[in-house]
């Protein structure tokens, strides 16, 4: 949960991770051992873009091994139409709640901010319990806009499962990595040679669902975690994995146990199952979303006030962010990059979240590698 | 797919955040129906910290600013301390001593006459530590609802010989850019204590006057450019600097001062801690021979003990800020856009 314990992170010492001169050796090992074609390593993760892209990461690389961001951004991956019932439920039916990432995005015509300008009653937590405390039954029915991975929706789950207040409803939006990926590699989308995988949405699942990556893709998997060094060494294992072989390699084993955190992938069974998803800008995606179970469908935000929700993945005009999720065009890339859109005024979604690849390069001066 | 662009005939709230959505909302509304800007002195286009209009031998400097924090009470300090330091420092960062104030509150009907009263008394500790004066002011009350709490609006004025005020386009290369201490403990003690948010965090409000600060390397060194850095933090006033003196500027990550707590505090909400409010820091530009002695003059000061120079003035990629990271990489240091949203996993 979001709850902070900052003295607990302080008593962690991530300062080996953190050093510059392990991250140099680090970079000179890789620099040693690339091989002299072009490798490109997709992480699908917006803390792992904000890491390599906080700490310059790219220009430490030899400039054969290029990192791509891929769809790793929850907010940017959410459909236009999931915003706009949003939009709906808080003009017409309830206040909803949303994160502060989602609060900017454009639907198909306005964000949620946009709307609240209107009148629309949204408000911005930091997280679900937040939600839940500033739910005022008396004052009207709410709705909290469940947005993420498998990080975020065991929260969603445990809170679902332990009693909601009366009159609070989901829009439930969640989205599963790793048949995404596979879904991706299956239809040829995407081109990669080797994947970093997320470390948070690992310590839920474990390490075991990316072994069909690795078994019947061949593609080098590495779970990494989230400091300078982590990201570096898991490149120099991707290196090594092209040559010898690809195989599932857990270098966030400080956080992340093999069988995950079975607690919250039963609270995620309890409560959701699987469905087929719209990735904004990619398509539909078999098996890659969450949905309420028939026995929580009261929760269901959209159910409860009959929104329907008309499949749709398309990107607005000249928005090149479908390329840039699949990485096969980097932010700078696009014609409206830096021009017609910017952080203050977004066309697509990448350049709205925090975690969105366009928007980090923007704020952060990202660059090719 | 037709798409129409957000609407953007009403006023967005990152446009008040100090970044530049502001900035741009400022050009395009504010400067484009304004005629009578100034002459002479510093005028409303240089968009300064403070104006300033001659008069004879001598240049009069003149600051406003309205102050609304959530909540009014942080740790640290209350919106009173933010009030009377705010308009006092966007005087000193002039390079002028801060002479008087004056203050107008706006205060919403139901409002405690206990906490009214400890905001003015913050104000007034913070006048006595600069020797300034609060010497008029105006009281509105508005109906329950109509404002959420209060609004302190406060003007500054100082004197100063004509022509002896420092800019923030004053930068030219080989300057050092030294920094008063750490940055972003103002912005995460109030994010702390937000609705929403509760955690630890040992670190105060670094709010407070920084005339001393100030006064104390102006009077060993040459400083060529200066500024607070308040909304938007470092990374927003570094590239003020930049820009405005149409240089580059170099900046070493590792000597940037952030706390523990704060540093841990930001990762954790995905916030930049370079992009968050000051309240009682200076970033100044000094001569490079100059930069020892304005160094060790203002760590002797209660404010600049943490003293630090953090980066170079260069002629290469002007307008432009480069960090050289704790890990050795290069990436530009872009301003912020709007207040810092937290990411979510």
């Amino acid at each position: 949960m979001r709850r902070l314990r900052t003295e607990e992170r302080i008593s962690l010492d991530l300062s080996p991770f953190q050093s510059r001169e392990l991250v140099e050796r680090a970079a000179a090992l890789l620099r040693r051992i690339a091989p002299k074609e072009e490798l490109r390593f997709m992480h699908v993760c917006g803390t792992h873009e904000n890491v390599v892209t906080r700490y310059g990461i790219r220009s430490l690389l030899p400039p054969q091994i290029r990192v791509v961001a891929g769809p790793g951004c929850p907010v940017c991956v959410t459909c236009p139409a999931e915003i706009d019932s949003a939009i709906q439920i808080a003009r017409k039916h309830a206040t909803l709640f949303t994160y502060g990432d989602m609060f900017g995005v454009p639907g198909s015509s306005i964000s949620l901010r946009d709307a609240r300008g209107e009148g629309a009653r949204v408000k911005v937590v930091y997280s679900m319990a937040d939600a839940i405390g500033m739910a005022n039954p008396v004052a009207g029915p709410s709705v909290f806009f469940s947005i993420g991975f498998e990080t975020t929706a065991p929260i969603t789950a445990s809170v679902i499962r332990s009693g909601v207040p009366k009159d609070f409803a989901f829009i439930v939006s969640h989205r599963l990595i790793p048949p995404a990926l596979v879904a991706l590699l299956d239809s040829g989308k995407v081109e990669m040679d080797g994947v970093i995988c997320p470390g948070h949405v690992s310590t839920i699942i474990g390490t075991h669902p990316y072994d069909v990556l690795a078994k019947e893709f061949g593609v080098p998997v590495v779970i990494s975690g989230f400091e300078p060094l982590d990201i570096v060494l898991s490149l120099v294992e991707l290196v090594k994995q092209h040559k010898r072989g690809a195989r599932v390699f857990n270098e966030y084993s400080r956080s992340v146990k093999p069988e995950g955190n079975p607690r919250a992938r039963r609270l995620i069974d309890e409560v959701f199952e699987t469905c087929d998803m719209d990735w904004r800008g990619i398509g539909t995606l078999p098996s890659s979303g969450l949905r309420l179970r028939e026995e929580f469908s009261d929760l269901d935000a959209l159910k409860k006030y009959r929104i329907r929700v008309r499949r749709d993945d398309r990107m607005p005009t000249g928005c090149k962010c479908s390329d840039v999720l699949l990485g096969s065009l980097s932010p700078t890339q696009c014609p409206l990059f830096g021009s017609r859109c910017t952080p203050d005024s977004p066309v697509g979604p990448c350049m709205v979240s925090s975690e969105g690849t366009c928007r980090t390069w923007f704020l952060h001066g990202g660059q090719d590698s | 797919m037709k798409t129409r662009q957000p609407k953007r005939d009403t006023v967005t709230i990152e446009q008040g955040s100090g970044g530049s959505a502001m900035m741009k909302l400022i050009s395009d509304v504010v400067l484009k129906n304004v005629t009578r800007w100034g002459r002479g002195g510093v005028t409303l286009r240089d968009l300064d910290d403070s104006g300033s209009i001659v008069s004879g031998d001598l240049e009069i400097v003149l600051t406003t600013d309205a102050h609304t924090v959530k909540p009014p009470f942080f740790p640290g300090g209350n919106i009173g301390t933010l009030a009377a330091a705010g308009t006092i420092n966007d005087i000193a960062v002039m390079g002028v001593r801060p002479l008087a104030i004056s203050s107008s509150l706006v205060i919403e009907e139901g409002f405690k006459r206990a906490d009214l009263s400890a905001i003015i008394s913050s104000m007034n500790e913070v006048l006595e530590e600069v020797g300034a004066d609060l010497i008029t002011g105006d009281t509105k009350v508005v109906e329950k609802g109509d404002l959420d709490g209060i609004i302190i609006t406060t003007s500054g004025i100082g004197v100063t010989p004509r022509g002896k005020i420092v800019r923030d386009s004053g930068l030219r290369p080989g300057d050092k850019i030294i920094l008063s201490g750490s940055v972003g403990d103002h912005g995460m003690a109030v994010l702390s204590v937000r609705e929403g948010l509760d955690f630890e965090l040992k670190t105060k409000s670094d709010v407070g006057p920084v005339w001393e600060v100030v006064s104390a390397a102006m009077s060993v060194g040459r400083v060529t450019a200066m500024k607070d850095p308040t909304r938007g933090g470092l990374a927003n006033t570094l590239n003020e600097l930049a820009t405005k003196s149409g240089v580059g500027i170099e900046i070493v990550e590792e000597q940037i001062p952030v706390k523990p707590d704060v540093a841990s505090a930001a990762e954790m909400l995905g916030v930049d801690p370079y992009a968050v409010t000051n309240e009682g820091k200076v970033v100044m530009g000094v001569r490079s021979r100059d930069a020892e002695d304005v160094l060790s003059s203002v760590r002797a000061t209660r404010r600049g003990r943490e003293a630090v120079v953090i980066g170079t003035v260069v002629k290469e990629h002007p307008g432009e800020v480069v960090l050289h990271t704790r890990v050795g990489g290069r990436r530009l240091m872009e301003p912020p856009i709007g207040d810092p949203a937290p990411r979510i996993c």
